[in-house]
C-alpha cells in the first residue's frame, strides 16, 4: 500500500519537475526555434511551434552582417582572463582566510560579499570616468579588469569554502617538511582544492561570460564580446525577431554546450562539502 | 645533533595563558614523552617546538642556537601528526620525497633515501599507492617515513598512534621504539596515554594545565611521583589514596598505594571489604573492593588467578614500604 503511494508521489513528482526544466528552458528553446524562421514566420499569429519552413537563412545575414568570430574571441578574452586572474588573487587571499584567519576574517568576508549588492549602475559613472582618463574605454584589459573585480567577492567566497575543507594539519605538515607559503600553496593546496577550483573557475567563466552591463557600457566596437552581438541586433526601429535569435542561439551556443559538458563537474562543485 | 632547551616559555591565547613559564631541557638522542589529560598544553607545547605556533614570550634553543623566531621548516625538525596529514594527492613515494623535494636535493640522492626509507619500514609494495588506498598502520608508517627521509635533528609526534586500534598500536609503539634505538635521533612524543609513555620514554614530562608536575625516568615516576597528581595518572589501574584516619595514622593528609603493592587474604588483614567487581585477565586479576570503613573503591592486582566474586569479603594489607605520603597540598612527603 505504502509502495503504491510512493510510486504516485515519484510519478507527481517527475512529472512537475520536468515541468519546472521545461518552463525555465523554454524561452531558450523558443529563442533557438526562432532563429529557424522567416522573419514572417516569427510574428505569425498564432506562433508557430514545429511546424514552419525551417531556414538557416537568419544565421546567413548575422554571419554576413557581423564578424561573430571577432565578438567570440573577445568573449573569450574577457571571460577567460577576468577569471584566470581573479583566480590568481583569490587563492592566496582565500587561503590567508581559511588557515590563518583573524577576529574580522568573517566581517571582512561579508563586507566583500556586500560589494555585490551595491547596484552596478551606481559606480558606472566614477568607472566611466577612470576608463576615459586611462584610455581603458573599448578595450578588453579594461573590461577584463572590470569583470574581474565584480567577480572577485563571488571567487574568494568559493574558494574560502572549499579550502575550508582542507584540513589544516597537512599544510603544517608542508610546512614542516619545508615548503616554503608558495610552495605550500602550489605542490599542497591548489592540487587538494582541484575539484573546488575548478568549479570556481567554470562558473566564474560563465559569469563573465553572461555579464552584460559592464560590457555594453564600456564598450563599442573594437572589445565588444557577445552580448554586444546580441544587442546589436534589438534596436528600436523595427524588430528582427528571427535575425535577433539566430545572433542570440549564436551568442549563448558557446557556454551552453560548456556548461552542459561541465556539469557533473559544477554539481559537485556546488555541493562540495555539503555531503561529506 | 638535537638538544632543544625551552627558557621560560610561554602561550596566550588572547587572554588566555596555555603555558605559564616553563623551561626544559631535552638531551640530545634522548626519548621525551609529554604527557597528561587533555587540555594539558602538551600538544601546544610540542607546536611551539615545531614552530607552528608563536611564543608568547621566552626562548626556543635547539642545539646552542636561538630558534625562537625561526620558521618551521628552518627548525631541521620533522614532525608526524595524529591524522598522519599525508598528502592525498601524491603516492606513497611523492609523500616520503616531498620534503626532499623541497630542499632541492638531486633525483639520486632522493631515490636513494627514499628506497632506504621504504624498506627500513616495510614500505616498498605500497610506494604507488596513494594514502587512501592504505590502511591505518601504513598510513602511519608513511608519516614516518616522511619524517625519517629528512634526517632531522629530533622528531615530533604528536599523539600517533591514537587513531590506531589497540592492537596496531601496541605494534607501532615497538616500532617506534625500534626506530629510535637505530637512529639515537631525539624523539619528542606526546601522548595522553601513560602506558604508552612508561613503555617508550627515557625521560617523562608530565604536564598539568601547561605546567610541568614532573619530569624523570618512568619508574622515578611510578616509584617516586612528586606529587597525588603524577601519583595518580602514572601507573595502571590507577593508584588509590586514602584521607583521614588512615593516612593520619602514616603521618600524612593522603596516603597512596599501588593496586599490585596490596596484600589479599580471605582470613585476615588490615581492611576488611567486599568484593565490588572482580576481572579476570588469566595474568591478572583485578579486584575492586568496596572497604567496609567506607571511602573510595580500592582496586587490587592479584598476579595471576585469583577465584573471588562479587559479594566476596576480603582483607587488604598495603605494603608498608610501598606506601606513598601525601601532604594537605598533594607534596609527596618525603
Amino acid at each position: 500500500m505504502s509502495r503504491a503511494v510512493t510510486t504516485r508521489r515519484k510519478t507527481i513528482n517527475t512529472v512537475l519537475a520536468w515541468g519546472i526544466g521545461i518552463l525555465i528552458f523554454f524561452p531558450i528553446l523558443w529563442t533557438i526555434l526562432t532563429s529557424f524562421k522567416t522573419e514572417a514566420q516569427a510574428i505569425n499569429d498564432p506562433p508557430l511551434f514545429l511546424f514552419f519552413d525551417w531556414t538557416l537563412e537568419n544565421y546567413a545575414v548575422v554571419q554576413e552582417r557581423s564578424d561573430y568570430m571577432r565578438f567570440l574571441w573577445n568573449s573569450v578574452i574577457i571571460a577567460g582572463g577576468s577569471t584566470l586572474i581573479g583566480v590568481i588573487i583569490a587563492i592566496p587571499a582565500a587561503w590567508s582566510m581559511a588557515f590563518v584567519p583573524s577576529k574580522r576574517t568573517k566581517d571582512i568576508l561579508l563586507w566583500m560579499l556586500s560589494t555585490k549588492m551595491l547596484p552596478a549602475v551606481g559606480v558606472l559613472y566614477p568607472i566611466y570616468l577612470i576608463f576615459i582618463e586611462l584610455g581603458l574605454l573599448d578595450t578588453r584589459t579594461g573590461l577584463v579588469v572590470v569583470i574581474m573585480l565584480i567577480n572577485l567577492p563571488i571567487i574568494v567566497w568559493m574558494l574560502y569554502t572549499y579550502f575550508k575543507e582542507i584540513p589544516g594539519e597537512i599544510l603544517e605538515a608542508a610546512r614542516m617538511d619545508g615548503a616554503s607559503l608558495r610552495e605550500e600553496i602550489i605542490y599542497v593546496l591548489t592540487p587538494m582544492a582541484v575539484p573546488g577550483i575548478a568549479s570556481t573557475i567554470l562558473l566564474n567563466f560563465i559569469l563573465a561570460w553572461n555579464e552584460a552591463f559592464w560590457t555594453l557600457n564600456l564598450t563599442a566596437a573594437q572589445a565588444a564580446p557577445l552580448t554586444a552581438f546580441i544587442a546589436s541586433y534589438s534596436s528600436p526601429e523595427g524588430l528582427f525577431y528571427a535575425k535577433l535569435s539566430a545572433a542570440s542561439t549564436m551568442a549563448i551556443a558557446p557556454i551552453l554546450i560548456l556548461g552542459w559538458f561541465s556539469q557533473k563537474q559544477l554539481v559537485r562543485g556546488l555541493t562540495f562539502g555539503a555531503v561529506k | 645533533m638535537g638538544r632543544i632547551v625551552l627558557d621560560k616559555v610561554t602561550k596566550r591565547f588572547g587572554s588566555v595563558e596555555v603555558i605559564p613559564p616553563l623551561d626544559l631541557t631535552i638531551e640530545d638522542g634522548e626519548f621525551t614523552v609529554f604527557v597528561g589529560p587533555s587540555g594539558c598544553g602538551k600538544s601546544t607545547l610540542l607546536r611551539l617546538i615545531a614552530g607552528l605556533e608563536d611564543l608568547s614570550s621566552g626562548h626556543i634553543e635547539i642545539d646552542g642556537a636561538d630558534v625562537s623566531t625561526v620558521p618551521p621548516a628552518k627548525r631541521g625538525l620533522a614532525m608526524v601528526f595524529q591524522s598522519y596529514a599525508l598528502y592525498p594527492h601524491m603516492s606513497v613515494r611523492k609523500n616520503i620525497a616531498f620534503p626532499l623535494r623541497m630542499a632541492k636535493l638531486d633525483q639520486a640522492e632522493i631515490d636513494r633515501r627514499v628506497s632506504n626509507a621504504a624498506q627500513v619500514l616495510n614500505l616498498n609494495d605500497y610506494l604507488d599507492r596513494r594514502p587512501g588506498q592504505l590502511s591505518g598502520g601504513q598510513r602511519q608508517r608513511v608519516a614516518i617515513g616522511r619524517a625519517i627521509v629528512r634526517e632531522p635533528s629530533a622528531f615530533l609526534f604528536d599523539e600517533p598512534l591514537s587513531n590506531l586500534d589497540a592492537a596496531l598500536r601496541v605494534g607501532m609503539r615497538l616500532e617506534i621504539s625500534e626506530l629510535h634505538k637505530r637512529l639515537k635521533t631525539t624523539m619528542i612524543y606526546v601522548t595522553h596515554d601513560q602506558v604508552e609513555a612508561m613503555t617508550m620514554a627515557d625521560k617523562i614530562v608530565v604536564l598539568r594545565a601547561g605546567n610541568i608536575e614532573q619530569v624523570g625516568s618512568p619508574l622515578e615516576l611510578y616509584n617516586r611521583p612528586r606529587n597525588r597528581f603524577v601519583a595518580g595518572f602514572i601507573g595502571s589501574p590507577k593508584m588509590n589514596f586514602l584521607e583521614g584516619a588512615e593516612a593520619a595514622k602514616h603521618g600524612a593528609h593522603a596516603i597512596g598505594f599501588r593496586p599490585e603493592h596490596l596484600g589479599i587474604s580471605l582470613t585476615e588483614g588490615e581492611w576488611k571489604g567486599t568484593v565490588g567487581v572482580a576481572e579476570h585477565l588469566g595474568s591478572d586479576t583485578f579486584l575492586h573492593v568496596h572497604p567496609e570503613s567506607g571511602g573510595e573503591t580500592i582496586t587490587v592486582r592479584v598476579d595471576g588467578e585469583f577465584s573471588a566474586r562479587h559479594g566476596d569479603i576480603v582483607y587488604l594489607t598495603p605494603v608498608a614500604e610501598k606506601i606513598h605520603r601525601f601532604a594537605a597540598d598533594g607534596l609527596r612527603i618525603q
